[in-house]
């Protein structure tokens, strides 16, 4: 039962890593991954947003006519962003100032209509706010691996306490566009190539309960 | 506007500023719709009639509707409707008018709602260019021919991976990524070049 309700959010987190594994929501994981501060309020405010829409949109799903429905989600969508981004500008000023464009294009963030639609308007509300959290906290976990990597190699930094003291030669190519496109390929690569080789955290789990239950029928 | 300032406008927006390659906008289907030359040149053209008459429209939103009523705050709402309407309206009006574009942009058209090079460029025009019309719309069309020329070099580089020997690991994406990232270093020679 507890399986059953926290299932999403555990696909979300891992086997279905919307960054990783799906493929979406590209820009954000790009653009804002320059430093480790930058990327994870970009996947803070995403996660707020993917939560509070899920929620809503698990609640009208029945009432939301089949034709207009992706209107009716944007606009669901649009509404909560810009919630987050006026909270963003009163509170986190300098957060607000170094993502600038890319919170009012959370909107457009292919993970929100993708979770939506495929989740949210099927599921009960309680799975879509899992579900919203898992994705969310997945695409924030994407968020904080690439922009630790490009901060700690393109500025010898991390949350900008400085790690290797004055002489770091940093590769400040790592924080460019150039360094973003260059990070996530070898990043997914590298997921790949542990795919591969038949690692898997989500397998490792299934082969566990396996054995578990062979167990506890051979004592049956 | 002189014919220089508007010259420099649209080569800044096409290269230097590169929505792609330097401002990580569009990015789903620079990836996503890149794997043949000529779907990649079929998204480019849809792109550049979209952006140019989103422009137009959210430029007409933003001055006569918002900001005369002190609504700023609704842009995003705004914008991403006027947008979605205007993407289903091009798909309607094509179809009745010009069936054989409409047939080979056919699938395009719908995803163009959620490509945020398009979101993108309307708030950017709120932000920058909000009393000027003609260097909206010379910025909103500027910005999606840059979007079509990289997404076409893109694509034939891809065509060309399909060949080359990587690692396995490396299938798909991750190459692609790659290649995407040398790409956007050969923009970066673009960097610091100033027209006027």
């Amino acid at each position: 039962m507890l399986k059953k309700l926290f299932q999403p959010f555990f696909d979300g987190l891992l086997t279905h890593n919307p960054s990783f594994v799906l493929l979406l929501g590209m820009c954000p994981l790009l653009a804002t991954s320059t430093s480790v501060a930058n990327g994870v309020g970009m996947g803070l405010s995403a996660t707020a947003v993917l939560i509070c829409s899920n929620i809503v949109i698990s609640i009208l799903r029945k009432l939301i006519p089949n034709q207009i429905r992706i209107a009716a989600y944007i606009v669901v969508i649009a509404g909560f962003v810009t919630a987050v981004e006026m909270i963003i500008h009163a509170f986190l000023p300098s957060l607000y100032a170094s993502l600038g464009l890319f919170i009012p294009l959370i909107t457009v963030n292919c993970i929100i209509l993708a979770r939506a639609e495929a989740f949210a308007s099927k599921n009960g509300v309680f799975a879509s706010a899992m579900d919203g959290l898992g994705m969310g906290l997945g695409f924030t976990g994407a968020l904080f691996i690439m922009s630790t990597i490009r901060e700690v190699l393109g500025n010898g930094t991390f949350l900008d306490f400085p790690l290797f003291g004055e002489n770091f030669p940093a590769a400040t190519l790592m924080v460019l566009p150039v360094g973003g496109f260059l990070t996530l390929g070898l990043v997914i690569a590298a997921i790949q190539k542990l795919r591969a080789d038949g690692f898997s955290p989500y397998t490792k789990l299934k082969n566990h309960i396996q054995s578990k239950k062979t167990q506890k029928e051979a004592e049956q | 506007m002189s014919f220089t300032e508007i010259f420099g406008l649209a080569l800044s927006a096409i290269l230097i500023e590169n929505f792609v390659l330097v401002k990580f906008l569009g990015i789903c289907p620079f990836l996503g719709v890149s794997k043949k030359t000529e779907t990649a040149a079929g998204m480019g053209v849809a792109v550049i009639f979209v952006m140019t008459v989103a422009s137009a429209f959210t430029f007409a939103v933003d001055k006569f509707l918002l900001r005369p009523f002190k609504l700023e705050y609704m842009q995003t709402v705004a914008f991403i409707l006027v947008i979605a309407a205007l993407v289903q309206f091009v798909e309607l009006f094509m179809q009745k008018a010009l069936p054989a574009l409409h047939k080979s942009l056919g699938i395009y058209l719908p995803l163009i709602t959620t490509n945020c090079a398009v979101l993108g460029v309307a708030l950017l025009n709120a932000q920058n260019y909000a009393d000027s019309f003609i260097a909206s719309l010379v910025y909103g069309a500027s910005a999606a021919v840059g979007f079509t020329l990289a997404i076409v070099l893109f694509a034939s580089i891809r065509e060309r991976l399909e060949f080359a020997d990587y690692p396995k690991c490396f299938e798909g994406f991750p190459i692609a990524l790659v290649s995407a990232s040398l790409l956007a270093m050969a923009f970066m020679g673009f960097q610091g070049m100033k027209i006027f």
